[in-house]
């Protein structure tokens, strides 16, 4: 299977090679990486609008976008151009610096989270033993935005929206932590390039059998609360709450929250992928020689993306399906059923572990 | 009738009676309370619904037109007259603790004629803002621009309420509040993409719970009753159209109702069947788009657009026939202003056809989900004794389980020969009233049914004198519209323009109960509510 790694450490010998001091070459990497991550996660957001536009668009029997460039391809870009331009309204009576900090609080975990990814064979930014409970960390930190920027708007919308987050994130972390943990157990590592080895010979989802396909279902719901998205968006409800905790925020500022819904969208998707579907990993099925080396043959980012985007799909089904839950039935689902299913199913997955009930 | 008579000679002896179309009791003010509660509570009489409440000006004195009738009685509907001589300070003793629907018609009066009622818990104006100068439906009002001017600036206490009481014999004013200092109020509408409208609720909360909700209304009222006085019959059918948009046809098809009765006139056959297929189409209508406004309130935007798919189906017919997709202008007085496109028959036949497979995807997608039952089902509680009170008619009385069905009670045009159910449940909350709108499609489907093989040929009016006078004398005649019990009241001095016209809007009663249903449930809920109620503001409005 080809490693990216190679490309990487050509490029790094190349740097070397000019005779570059260690620590210019480094710094002239982080920048390159940093710019690669930006770009992608422009693209992948833009995409990822489109792509919800197109899809709820075909569940409602209308065609989306349709106007600019073919098949609407090139509406996304003039939206996110027009949002560029529009001007950033401040408001009488806010607590400004607040205000303005928060949509960089939840830009900056989310572009964190993606640069955790395992993207391709040898394409890991970051690796470290304890990689998923660093995104978990991570993720955490972007409810905090949201809190600031329901706090700073001074509009009783805003706040009433943010405290919703507030309860809702907090409650659903447990789950999707517990989720992910239980896969953890079985994995016997945190560190994800490992997470994703050890899927070499089938995915977790397969290998843990029935707790890890609960495992799996539970991790969806809470991480479809976690972004946020229907039947979970009681933050941003936009008919109860207007438009939630960025009901007051224009221009680029609505603009960063906007985007970082769609990409936690695929940063939830892409740990669902590492952690159920292998990641990168293609699928193989163990004594299936020939079979294995044709699916070795696509490369391994087409897999991580192509998974992330199903889940995602599933995702988007359900939130263009459903209705909203109220505010107390989604926190007594979490905690009368979510929660304590979750650590059944931790204690069942041990189990398993433990008499070796697994693939 | 006679019967009735002597009943309300008994209880109240100085009563004198005017015979008409419905008998009118004449009140002296002084004596209209302790008349009303024996109205309301005396089993013989028993009048339990008020229907509507009609401000009136005479020029020589002013006073309020009250129509009652009874749920048990046959539904049989008489009006109180109740008369101020004094029409500079006019008193009347409020009633809207025996019939909770007084409170906003009250209001709305006293926003109208300067009427103040004694004991009213809450005497603001309804739609007009509080430094509006005079009252603009007295024959006595100075329409002098200057004094109402475009105010560009914002309405200042509208926290302030007052009440006026009796005192030793002297009436006091005691002002209020309508919040009290600690409460956290959240300012619901009028701009809010769920009020359906341009719909205020001021909502006190406490959390997510909602405490208390107060209506602020009039943001679009185009004071079509004062236009009507000014305008001759024909001219004034058009007002009906823009009121509940989605019970257009309905609505016309009352006041045309109305204006024939008055001149009698028989419409012909084939006018007759048109007008109720054209209403049964707007029921449909309505219901699909109360179907999709409340999946989309819930966030169910999916089922939204499939209830607009099918609704476009039946604007295709409006607009065939009646050139428009909505304000259709199609009753005029004497019958109809179009004959039925060649495409009519073929068009309702495959709706008729289509519309069960569809509500079934309806009852799929939306109506057995689990997270939307758990949002409609015991949500919003209406008692039938509440819903009778406020006078909550249409589908969301029937959801309360009160049968009220105009169509039924006092049947009009062709429907008494028509077969069909009135849907009825009983779960009293949000779920219900839905799902009687959803039921009643179903019935209107069978209406459609029987009539679309059975259209008659002949005229589509009937010959009208080219200006239309009516006689003097008071009208009121009731439909069935989309939400509920829509009235016209008509008082005509004999002038080719009426002389009060009054339309009693269902919509009206509806956000009457919004506090009611709301006090004690979640944000999210009032939202809910509000959708299955299923209220239209410009109906509200007017």
């Amino acid at each position: 299977m080809f490693n990216f790694g190679q490309w990487t450490a050509a490029f790094n010998n190349w740097l070397m090679g000019l005779g570059t001091p260690e620590w210019l070459g480094i710094t002239i990497e982080c920048v390159l990486i940093a710019v690669l991550i930006l770009l992608t996660y422009t693209v992948l957001a833009l995409f990822y609008i489109l792509y919800e536009r197109k899809l709820c668009a075909w569940f409602q029997c209308r065609l989306g976008p349709m106007r600019v460039g073919p098949w609407g391809l090139l509406q996304v870009f003039a939206d996110m151009f027009k949002i560029l331009i529009k001007e950033l309204i401040s408001l009488k009576d806010t607590d400004r610096f607040l205000f303005k900090l928060a949509p960089y609080i939840i830009i900056t975990s989310s572009v964190v989270m993606l640069a955790c990814l395992p993207w391709g064979n040898g394409l890991q930014i970051i690796n470290w033993n304890i990689g998923i409970f660093f995104v978990l960390a991570v993720s955490s930190v972007g409810v905090l935005g949201i809190l600031l920027a329901g706090w700073a708007s001074n509009n009783k919308y805003t706040l009433i929206g943010a405290m919703r987050s507030g309860a809702q994130m907090v409650s659903y972390e447990l789950s999707l932590g517990l989720s992910i943990i239980t896969i953890v157990v079985m994995a016997g590592t945190m560190n994800i390039n490992e997470l994703v080895l050890e899927q070499a010979n089938g995915w977790f989802i397969f290998k843990g059998h029935i707790p890890a396909i609960i495992a799996c279902i539970i991790y969806i719901i809470a991480a479809t609360a976690e972004t946020n998205r229907g039947p979970f968006d009681l933050p941003e409800a936009e008919h109860e709450l207007t438009a939630g905790y960025h009901t007051e925020y224009s221009g680029i500022h609505f603009g960063f929250f906007y985007l970082a819904e769609y990409l936690n969208l695929f940063i939830v998707s892409g740990i669902a992928s590492l952690m159920f579907l292998g990641g990168w990993m293609p699928f193989h099925i163990p004594g299936w020689e020939g079979f294995n080396a044709v699916m070795n043959w696509i490369p391994s980012i087409v897999w991580f993306v192509g998974k992330a985007f199903f889940i995602s799909f599933v995702i988007i089904w359900f939130k263009w399906t459903f209705p909203r839950v109220r505010i107390d039935q989604m926190l007594s689902f979490e905690w009368k059923y979510l929660m304590p299913f979750s650590l059944a199913n931790l204690l069942l997955m041990t189990l398993c572990v433990a008499f070796g009930w697994h693939f | 009738m006679s019967d009735i008579k002597e009943k309300i000679s008994k209880v109240c002896p100085s009563a004198t009676f005017e015979e008409g179309e419905n008998l009118l009791v004449n009140v002296p003010e002084k004596e209209w309370y302790g008349f009303a509660k024996k109205l309301k509570d005396d089993k013989e009489l028993d009048f339990d619904v008020l229907s509507a409440v009609v401000g009136m000006d005479w020029k020589d004195s002013i006073g309020v037109i009250y129509y009652l009738t009874s749920t048990s009685h046959n539904w049989d509907m008489i009006a109180v007259k109740v008369v101020c001589e004094n029409r500079d300070n006019a008193y009347i003793h409020s009633v809207s603790d025996l019939w909770k629907v007084a409170n906003f018609q009250e209001r709305e009066v006293y926003d109208f004629f300067g009427i103040k009622f004694i004991n009213h818990p809450d005497m603001r104006r309804f739609f007009l803002r509080n430094d509006w100068v005079g009252h603009p439906l007295r024959k006595d009002y100075d329409a002098d621009p200057k004094l109402n001017p475009i105010r560009l600036d914002d309405e200042i206490n509208e926290d302030d309420t007052c009440s006026y009481v009796e005192e030793n014999g002297e009436i006091v004013r005691k002002p209020g509040k309508v919040f009290g200092e600690d409460d956290y109020v959240v300012n619901i509408g009028p701009q809010h993409p769920s009020t359906h409208g341009v719909m205020r609720f001021r909502t006190s909360v406490d959390g997510e719970e909602v405490k208390k909700v107060d209506v602020v209304s009039g943001y679009i009222h185009r004071g079509i009753e004062k236009l009507c006085e000014d305008l001759t019959y024909p001219q004034i059918l058009h007002f009906t159209d823009r009121m509940d948009y989605m019970s257009a046809h309905q609505n016309r098809h009352c006041l045309c109702m109305c204006i024939e009765k008055a001149l009698g006139l028989e419409v012909p056959r084939r006018a007759q069947v048109i007008r109720v297929m054209m209403d049964e189409l707007m029921r449909i209508s309505s219901h699909l788009l109360s179907f999709g406004c409340t999946a989309m309130d819930l966030g169910a935007t999916t089922a939204f657009f499939y209830g607009f798919r099918e609704r476009e189906l039946v604007l295709d017919i409006f607009e065939k026939t009646c050139g428009a997709r909505m304000s259709m202008n199609y009753n005029v007085i004497g019958g109809v202003i179009a004959d039925l496109h060649p495409d009519f028959v073929k068009d309702v036949k495959h709706l008729i056809e289509i519309m069960p497979s569809r509500l079934k995807e309806y009852h799929d997608v939306f109506s057995n989900n689990l997270i939307a039952k758990n949002r409609l089902v015991g949500v919003g509680i209406l008692p039938k004794k509440d819903a009778i009170n406020y006078d909550i008619t249409g589908p969301s009385g029937r959801g309360s389980n009160w049968s009220c069905d105009c169509r039924k009670k006092h049947p009009y045009s062709i429907y008494p020969e028509l077969k069909f159910e009135e849907v009825l449940m009983d779960g009293c909350d949000s779920y219900s009233r839905y799902m009687v709108r959803m039921k009643e499609i179903e019935q209107s489907i069978k209406i459609l049914d029987q009539l679309v093989d059975n259209i008659p040929e002949g005229e589509i009016r009937c010959q009208v004198p080219k200006i239309i006078k009516l006689p003097a004398g008071r009208w009121y005649q009731q439909v069935e519209a989309s939400r509920g019990t829509f009235g016209v009241y008509i008082e005509s001095d004999g002038n080719k323009n009426p002389f009060r016209v009054h339309f009693q809007s269902p919509c009206f009663n509806l956000v009457g109960v919004m506090d009611l249903c709301c006090t004690g449930n979640m944000i999210a809920d009032l939202i809910t509510i509000g959708a299955a109620l299923d209220f239209v503001i410009p109906d509200i409005d007017r």
